[in-house]
């Protein structure tokens, strides 16, 4: 187990006067894979946006990179979750994988922004694509070229909220050969649903539903999560959230 | 060739406003702001109406309050519980109201009224030229120092955030933007029909051109050409121009539709 990247302790966050997250403890280790799992609604976004300092907690810790969040982030690429981009914005996919070189303004963008910028291209198999724009692009494509602008960054951790979503499966199952080949470089945070698949790829998985009810190695966590996962998940279908706290 | 003072003015206000309404537009467009562009163009009507009342240039009296509505509107949709559509509806509403009070306030025959509202390009006096001038050169500035952090906050916030662009302080440096670019084209168009030079030449580029860069350029060329266009119909059908620059910006965006389905 190498150093300690994220620490999260006690952590506690409110949206709109309704607390999202209780008692969230979770620390993150250098070059780990791992899955942050859970039912809608359950705080995943959110507990990555704690990471990023998006959001602040009304209680509880946070250190990034031993650092407070907004300091450490810049060790920390970003994929948003598929919101759908507006396919007819005016913009090349060099400019997206840019903005993860931005450092601050009157900084332009110099000749080491672009190789990295390419670089990350060429690490998601999108280099011919650079001048294209975007609206010119799959789904699985744009997911690309969003890791690439992520991977920009040159980060220690990657967050990665569904990056499966709005993907054919064939796309799915390179993508997950792309981010195995990143975990060696680098620590990722997965939000998925797709119990099935993560369970192939990762090391860890946090199970998430406002509070962390599952914490573990892959194998710990299997044993009892299909059983837990699906039974959290039918009560919420049938709306019985409030029995899923404990 | 001398020209007559009023057509010189007119097609040098013509020129400025494009610039404003080609640049800005370009951001509203992208960003989805039209309706907020328009709730920022009608409240500023307050300030056309305070200026009216104290006697002093409407469009002087115009700048602050438009940027206080901008700020407003920043302000209420992004840290108040007000959803942005009903914000629009209330700010628009309010500067619209305190104008028409300013001017009933005001004694006596108030000629100016209809220039403000509609537009009156054929009329505008050199120094507003120079300040149109002005504020031209204030939104060239801001757009060229912060093209990148413009371009990320139209295109993704939450990324934009991350990497530490000012996300609500630019946000609310865009709307005054769009402020002072209203009261550029107020001359040309009136605060009612600004939101047409704002919207309709920036739609048609988008569906021409692929960056924000070459869609600033055509749109303030196609703002020129349709400003120039109303004024020659104008001359030979003996209408208002901005309400035929208008129509003319709906029959190109109708042409651009057709041609690019």
């Amino acid at each position: 187990m190498g150093e300690a990247i994220v620490q999260l302790e006690d952590v506690w966050v409110s949206l709109d006067g309704v607390t999202v997250l209780e008692d969230i403890s979770l620390t993150l280790y250098e070059r780990e894979f791992v899955a942050l799992i859970g039912p809608n609604g359950g705080g995943k976004t959110t507990l990555l946006r704690v990471i990023l300092g998006l959001v602040k907690p009304f209680r509880g810790v946070v250190r990034v990179f031993g650092q407070s969040p907004e300091e450490g982030r810049r060790w920390i690429g970003y994929l948003p979750q598929y919101v759908s981009f507006d396919r007819e914005f005016p913009i090349t996919v060099l400019e997206v994988v840019l903005m993860g070189r931005y450092r601050g303004p009157f900084k332009p963008y110099g000749e080491e922004d672009l190789e990295a910028a390419m670089r990350a291209l060429e690490t998601v198999g999108m280099a011919e694509y650079s001048h294209r724009r975007i609206g010119h692009l799959s789904g699985g494509e744009l997911q690309r070229v969003l890791i690439a602008r992520a991977l920009a960054r040159e980060p220690r951790l990657l967050l990665l909220d569904e990056p499966m979503s709005n993907i054919d499966p064939e796309m799915r199952e390179s993508l997950y050969r792309l981010l195995v080949e990143l975990k060696e470089r680098m620590a990722i945070l997965l939000v998925s649903h797709d119990i099935a698949a993560v369970s192939t790829y990762v090391e860890k998985v946090v199970c998430l539903n406002r509070r962390i009810s599952y914490y573990g190695s892959r194998e710990e966590v299997l044993r009892g999560l299909g059983e837990a996962y699906r039974h959290e998940i039918e009560l919420l279908e049938r709306g019985y959230p409030w029995r899923c706290r404990r | 060739m001398m020209l007559p003072l009023f057509l010189r003015n007119a097609l040098l206000a013509s020129l400025l406003v494009s610039v404003a309404s080609g640049v800005v537009g370009a951001y509203v467009v992208v960003k989805r702001i039209v309706s907020i562009g328009g709730g920022i163009s009608h409240a500023t009507f307050g300030g056309i109406g305070l200026g009216i009342l104290l006697s002093l240039n409407p469009l002087l009296t115009a700048i602050p309050f438009s940027l206080a509505s901008a700020l407003a509107m920043a302000v209420i949709t992004r840290r108040g519980k007000v959803s942005e559509d009903a914000a629009i509806g209330i700010l628009w509403a309010l500067g619209m109201a305190l104008g028409v009070l300013f001017i009933s306030l005001k004694r006596g025959y108030v000629p100016e009224l209809s220039a403000y509202l509609f537009g009156s390009i054929l009329t505008v006096p050199t120094h507003e030229l120079q300040l149109m001038a002005i504020l031209d050169l204030i939104i060239l500035l801001v757009v060229i120092l912060f093209f990148r952090e413009l371009l990320n906050l139209c295109f993704d916030e939450e990324f934009s955030a991350v990497v530490g662009v000012p996300v609500e302080l630019l946000y609310m440096a865009l709307l005054c933007l769009i402020s002072l670019s209203v009261v550029v084209l107020v001359r040309a168009v009136g605060v009612i029909l600004t939101i047409a030079l704002l919207s309709i030449p920036a739609s048609i580029s988008l569906r021409l051109i692929h960056s924000l860069r070459g869609m600033m350029i055509l749109s303030t060329l196609l703002s020129l050409t349709l400003l120039l266009l109303g004024l020659a119909l104008s001359y030979i059908l003996d209408l208002p121009p901005g309400a035929l620059t208008v129509l003319l910006s709906i029959g190109a965006f109708t042409l651009a539709y057709i041609r690019s389905r």
